[in-house]
């Protein structure tokens, strides 16, 4: 079990993954008309450039928005997930030792220290997540069980991660899961909401672009986000 | 009875049929009428196939929903946090409900639709930026309100503008000749007391060309002799097209795409025949929105621009202060708590929040602007855009609506409020009628000429 999961199955998840989300990335910015759209994408290429990346800058930095300040416990639990989930994926040690005897290179990575606590903020900062859409009406009226679906792709492989960290009941086991887990979510990223890894970039860019070309950017001013 | 007399799914285009859809006082055979209107899906589903593109789709797949969007919408916040208010909300179980189900939607469904497209939303924008993942649900209204529009779920007022635009080139039954006359007849009203002034019709290569709402023409006479006077006493070189001069855009709140692009060519028409250097439109939010904003790729212009720069007055305005065209007794400015109103169409959608506190600076005496809070981007709606203000069927929203703005200019303190908007004009009037909070409101051009330094040139002879 262990050597499929590690072998033809990372492969698989990992190859519908990014073939997905260059597909998906390429059909979204394919699919931008600027009469549709009403924004003159090729006509303005530097103008909407410096709209896109700032949006998505000022967007990426904790408290840099106006949005994010008026909101700030929300800003705090959707950072604290968010850095937690991007952050420990891709630097914890063992995926790297991984990395490292299935392709030859690793990245840098992360102290375990580092590591536990960033998971575990992931985690309790999911929870509030969680908590936000039972508790508060503006929220749980858009929630679906489609959102739950997707908070727990997002959370079982931490879950997981973390039993068999602690090396609670079968490691071997939990550790299986853990993979499993993992790979699920790589292969549910092009498909489901979880696409929103890499159409976040593309739906904050367009809108950058519409707000540097059309709304104000070409007039020297800059949206306040 | 699918398609009625009054309620049916052809636009209006003609005088006669514009008459006809007014005769029906209030619209009430019209909304009887609608109950029985049949949706045709075929073309719903159709039509959203063909322009339902990235963009749209991607907004509505992604929406994480977080609702951070609800405290940014004031519609939420006036309707004491009503979850229906959530601007994702209002979206997905429209529009995204539409889609979902492959354009199979009954006529209850429509109706329901169209009062959330038109007295749940304004399509102020201001959930765009407050977003994560810069969803700008105010824009996928206006896609729904286009759809709705082509099956003829649309309110009756909106009915009738778009159609006023389709069939007089205006939003109200304004002839060419009703304009240039008015404007004649108004300057010669005021040509005594302001030696020199003319109404130049239809010069060729002219600095400016000017522009403006069809209701100055037909209710607000003296704007266009206000714009006239600060023309001739700014010395500049300026003309009106008689053909072409209506910069407004109801079409564009009714979804009637058709209508807006054969309103927008009108003024572009006027500026490829006139060759003005520069267009300037009158003291309009959405006319300008229309105009300068989405006009140009309504038309098919790819480089996203008119055909000759065009700016709002605003910035005309700022711009004859800076250089001093238009000169200010300092003894005259306002020497009393003010405030002035963001329009969402230029300021949230052009970035024009400068040109407006530029002007204050010249015109309100240091120590007297008092800001609203929040402002500039970032400001609410006047709780009227977006056609919400002309609409009786939707009068009780809206003036609920209108409770953010009166407590925004309560905190202000002022008494005076100045709104370089029709649209916000409107709504701050109406508020003050509703509520009665004591303040009164203006446009910037009665309120400059009162203090004006008239040059010599002007005076009437002692």
């Amino acid at each position: 079990m262990h050597e499929f999961l590690t072998g033809i199955f990372f492969w698989f998840a990992i190859t519908v993954c990014l073939v997905g989300m260059l597909v998906r990335f390429v059909l979204y910015f394919r699919g931008l008309s600027w009469q549709l759209d009403r924004v003159a994408y090729k006509a303005h290429p530097k103008a909407g450039m410096k709209g896109a990346f700032r949006s998505i800058y000022k967007w990426l930095i904790p408290y840099g928005t106006y949005g994010w300040r008026t909101q700030p416990f929300m800003a705090a639990a959707f950072f604290g997930f968010h850095i937690g989930a991007v952050v420990v994926p891709l630097f914890l040690s063992a995926h790297n030792i991984f990395l490292e005897n299935k392709v030859g290179f690793s990245l840098f990575t992360l102290n375990a220290g580092v590591a536990d606590f960033l998971t575990w903020l992931a985690v309790v900062c999911a929870f509030f997540l969680i908590l936000r859409r039972i508790v508060l009406p503006e929220v749980r009226i858009l929630t679906t069980l489609y959102d739950y679906f997707i908070l727990f792709i997002a959370l079982a492989p931490f879950l997981t991660g973390l039993t068999a960290r602690y090396h609670v009941g079968d490691y071997s086991f939990w550790l299986n899961l853990h993979i499993f887990c993992g790979e699920l979510l790589l292969i549910a990223i092009p498909f489901t909401k979880m696409s929103h890894v890499f159409l976040f970039f593309a739906s904050r860019a367009q809108l950058g672009m519409d707000f540097g070309i059309k709304r104000g950017g070409m007039k020297g001013t800059k949206m306040a986000w | 009875m699918p398609e009625g007399k009054y309620c049916n799914k052809t636009p209006v285009n003609t005088p006669e049929e514009v008459n006809f859809l007014l005769s029906d006082t209030s619209g009430n055979q019209y909304y009887k009428e609608m109950k029985n209107l049949e949706v045709d899906s075929d073309l719903l589903w159709a039509t959203i196939q063909k322009t339902l593109k990235s963009r749209l789709r991607t907004w509505l797949e992604i929406c994480a929903h977080c609702g951070m969007c609800a405290d940014s919408c004031f519609l939420y916040l006036v309707n004491d946090r009503d979850p229906k208010q959530v601007p994702a909300y209002k979206i997905q179980s429209t529009l995204g409900e539409i889609i979902k189900r492959k354009g199979k939607v009954d006529n209850a469904f429509m109706r329901h639709a169209m009062e959330v497209a038109w007295a749940q939303c304004t399509c102020c924008n201001r959930c765009g930026t407050y977003c994560p993942h810069g969803i700008d649900t105010g824009i996928m209204f206006g896609y729904l309100r286009g759809l709705l529009y082509q099956q003829g779920f649309v309110p009756w007022e909106m009915k009738i503008g778009a159609g006023m635009h389709r069939a007089y080139r205006a939003q109200m039954d304004v002839t060419n000749e009703d304009f240039v006359e008015t404007f004649e007849w108004m300057v010669e009203e005021n040509e005594e007391e302001y030696i020199g002034l003319t109404v130049p019709v239809d010069v060729e290569n002219a600095d400016i060309m000017y522009t403006v709402n069809a209701r100055e023409v037909k209710h607000y006479p003296e704007d266009l002799a206000e714009a006239a006077i600060l023309f001739h006493a700014a010395g500049e070189n300026w003309t009106v097209p008689s053909e072409g001069w209506e910069q407004t855009s109801l079409a564009m709140f009714a979804g009637d795409w058709a209508a807006c692009k054969m309103q927008v060519e009108s003024v572009y028409a006027a500026m490829e025949k006139l060759k003005p250097k520069r267009m300037i439109g009158t003291e309009c939010g959405h006319a300008h929105r229309a105009t300068v904003i989405e006009g140009p790729y309504w038309a098919g212009r790819e480089n996203g621009l008119p055909p000759v720069e065009s700016i709002h007055y605003v910035e005309w305005l700022a711009e004859a202060l800076r250089e001093g065209k238009l000169k200010i007794d300092p003894s005259k400015r306002i020497r009393e708590l003010v405030t002035m109103q963001d329009s969402c169409n230029y300021v949230r959608n052009q970035g024009l929040k400068n040109a407006t506190r530029e002007i204050m600076s010249h015109i309100v005496e240091p120590g007297y602007f008092v800001e609203m809070s929040p402002n500039k981007e970032h400001n609410f709606c006047c709780g009227g855009g977006g056609g919400f203000n002309g609409i009786g069927l939707f009068r009780k929203q809206r003036n609920k609506g209108l409770e953010k703005k009166r407590d925004q200019i309560l905190a202000t303190g002022a008494k005076l409020v100045l709104a370089p908007c029709h649209n916000c004009w409107d709504a701050i009037r109406d508020l003050e009628e509703e509520f009665k909070i004591g303040i009164r409101w203006s446009f910037l051009k009665p309120i400059i000429i009162k203090m004006l330094v008239l040059p010599d040139h002007m005076k009437p002879e002692e």
